[in-house]
């Protein structure tokens, strides 16, 4: 489904190499777990693949069902399908979470030649997706994101992903900044939404997230690379040992 | 006081077209005092300090001077009062009670009856003849208060002068909001409308204010605001691109009384609104808040002063400015608080938001403050859309022009906050978003 080959990627400004020749494969369903320590490029990736200016690709492709996603804009990339939860959800004062909400929504059926969903029967199923996140319906009168704790801020970059329904869902440090209880409900979320045809590439510091969401591969990244890949043991390895006595091994 | 200005061929040739009759009626003392005002303070210069920001000349020039080629037909004549499916005028599902002026004179003909609860509106042609004894205590006076401590010479000429208007008398809680539209017939048409509004204890009215009102406006609106009394205000300037006014609002309000202006101007290559409002009554509360959006050939400027001048008043200015495509914006607002005007709560914000790197927004914030035990806080910001907005948006699947659609009318939202009517907010909601639909493609 997401294929991403030799890719290298620099910062537009400084021209400093980030990514390094990163490789991987995400077929249709599974779910694969990103790790590595800072710096390493996780988050060059998560916003590379969701096309964020300010990164130049100088070598390498990536590619949904085999079309080049370089080809096309964020807002193409997304009605194609692919979805990014931000680690920072921006704030917009002024827009409302809920006309947010139903103007990507209304942008996703026109991109597939859809009518739109009427105005009743979408509020009637955002409310009952928020209702399974425990986000109130105060939170989707609010300006978007706005005045939002930590917490209500990943819970609603979830939202988006259940009314939404990408094909491709990429988390970038989902869990960063939540309590147990916030990344039990979010980790709910998502596995809520696995299902054959659907994959998730999940970037995290820690292991912890992949308790409650369990990955069927797990990639170590570091300096620009993935530098191991293995299953759901590879993460608690890490875990263990650190990152430090890993990349000793790599180097 | 001030030094006579060279340069005033322009002022000595309205003051030769000035009626010498002028002068007798109830209105009479106040015009000779205007002219002798405004012979003082000679017409506006560019180098005047509140002038420097955006030049007088097209508000002051002979009409005349209109080149042939920046003439373009008529617009909108008939747009406000009989309902297009293509272009909806605003207000235009609102109950209220219409005053149509066409090219600043009153035309019964398309006006409703002038009859409502509460209220009494007659045209300032008509009441010139009457004799309105409270009308005499109001005219010119606070357009004359608001002179001091800066100069306002176009509200000066536009006493002596003006004959067309209306004068409203607000005697209870008014049903229905009032509308003046303001049409546009003719190309050069010059318009110089001066309004009264008084509105006496406990009342309250709506007034909403529609239309261009000629290819040049001078307009000027007295409000007298008596103890608890209620005066808000929403101002729409019309659709004409190549409309020019210069306009003033001069309000007065006495304790524990309240007034609220909202101005929405979204063309007009030349747009200068000064609002003056002078505290004087404890415990008054004053908002003054406006949006405009520019594209291509617009100057648009507001200036405001504030004055608190009794103890416990709150006021509160906060205009946003969309400039695209050379446009400029300009916001001149200035609080003083007097010795003795404790516990004042003064507020001031003005944003431009640039579209692209042609544009400019001037802003010039002013606080004065002789009182020690007060709270005023002001601020400017200027910056374009900011991309991380974008990019999250784009990032849900909007494009690049809807998003940048949705970012600006969110721009304005703070402003467009200060409506207290929800209707009426809404309906200038929408009336934006498809003006910015319209000039974004």
């Amino acid at each position: 489904m997401l294929k991403i080959s030799d890719l290298h990627v620099s910062l537009e400004e400084e021209q400093k190499p980030i990514l390094k020749g990163v490789d991987l494969e995400l077929p249709a369903g599974q779910v694969h777990a990103v790790m590595g320590p800072n710096g390493s490029g996780k988050s060059t990736l998560s916003y590379v693949l969701a096309g964020r200016d300010g990164y130049d690709v100088t070598a390498g492709s990536v590619t949904l069902d085999g079309d080049d996603i370089f080809e096309l804009d964020p807002d193409e990339r997304a009605v194609n399908g692919l979805f990014l939860a931000f680690q920072y959800p921006v704030e917009i004062p002024g827009v409302t979470n809920m006309t947010f909400l139903r103007t990507a929504m209304n942008a996703l059926c026109k991109a597939r030649g859809e009518d739109e969903v009427s105005a009743a029967d979408f509020l009637r199923m955002v409310r009952s997706r928020a209702r399974e996140l425990e986000i109130g319906s105060d939170l989707l009168k609010r300006p978007l994101n706005t005045g939002f704790s930590g917490g209500e801020k990943k819970r609603n970059e979830i939202l988006q992903m259940a009314v939404l329904r990408p094909r491709v869902c990429i988390l970038d440090e989902t869990d960063s900044g939540l309590d147990i209880d916030a990344m039990k409900l979010v980790a709910a979320g998502v596995n809520r939404l696995r299902n054959p045809t659907r994959s998730f590439l999940v970037i995290t510091h820690y292991q912890r997230l992949l308790d409650y969401i369990e990955p069927d591969v797990v990639h170590v990244m570091a300096d620009g690379r993935i530098v191991e890949t293995g299953g759901p043991e590879l993460a608690l390895r890490v875990e263990k040992t650190g990152y430090s006595r890993l990349l000793k091994k790599v180097a | 006081m001030p030094v006579q200005k060279s340069g005033n061929g322009g002022l000595d040739a309205i003051l030769a077209a000035v009626d010498p009759k002028e002068g007798t009626g109830w209105h009479g003392l106040a015009r000779r005092d205007a002219l002798n005002r405004l012979r003082t303070m000679g017409l506006p210069v560019p180098r005047d300090e509140y002038w420097r920001f955006s030049g007088p000349g097209p508000l002051i020039w002979p009409i005349e001077g209109t080149s042939p080629e920046t003439t373009r037909p008529p617009v909108d004549c008939t747009m406000p009062l009989h309902a297009s499916a293509a272009v909806r005028s605003v207000f235009q599902e609102t109950d209220c009670l219409r005053m149509v002026f066409i090219d600043g004179v009153f035309s019964p003909d398309r006006s409703d009856d002038l009859v409502m609860a509460n209220v009494d509106i007659v045209p300032l042609s008509e009441a010139m003849a009457l004799d309105i004894h409270w009308s005499r205590d109001l005219f010119g006076k606070l357009e004359a208060d608001g002179q001091s401590p800066i100069a306002r010479p176009l509200a000066a000429l536009n006493t002596a002068v003006a004959r067309n208007g209306f004068v409203m008398d607000v005697h209870g809680q008014v049903p229905k909001p009032v509308c003046m539209v303001y049409l546009r017939e003719t190309d050069q048409s010059e318009a110089i409308i001066h309004s009264l509004v008084k509105i006496r204890k406990g009342a309250s009215v709506t007034l909403l204010e529609n239309g261009p009102g000629a290819a040049r406006l001078n307009s000027v609106l007295e409000i007298d605001v008596e103890q608890n009394a209620r005066f808000d205000h929403v101002r729409v300037q019309g659709r004409d691109h190549d409309r020019v006014a210069a306009t003033h609002q001069f309000v007065r309000l006495a304790r524990e009384s309240s007034f609220r202006s909202f101005s929405m101007t979204v063309n007009g290559v030349h747009t200068r609104n000064e609002t003056y409002i002078a505290l004087r009554g404890d415990e008054a509360k004053a908002t003054v808040a406006g949006v405009c959006v520019g594209d291509g050939e617009f100057l648009h400027d507001d200036t405001v002063f504030v004055l608190h001048d009794a103890e416990r008043c709150e006021s509160r200015q906060v205009f946003k400015k969309v400039l695209g495509n050379g446009s400029k914006g300009v916001f001149q607002g200035k609080i003083l608080v007097r010795p003795g005007a404790q516990k004042t709560d003064g507020y001031q914000i003005s944003k431009g938001l640039l579209l692209d790197g042609t544009s400019q927004f001037l802003a010039k914030p002013e606080l004065e403050i002789y009182a020690d035990d007060v709270a005023c806080s002001h601020g400017s910001t200027c910056g374009a859309l900011d991309e991380d907005s974008l990019f999250y948006l784009m990032a849900r699947g909007i494009t690049r022009s809807e998003a940048q659609r949705m970012l600006v009318l969110a721009f304005l939202e703070e402003a467009i906050d200060e409506i207290e009517d929800l209707e009426i907010a809404a309906d200038l909601r929408d009336r934006l978003a498809e003006w910015i639909a319209r000039h974004s493609s």
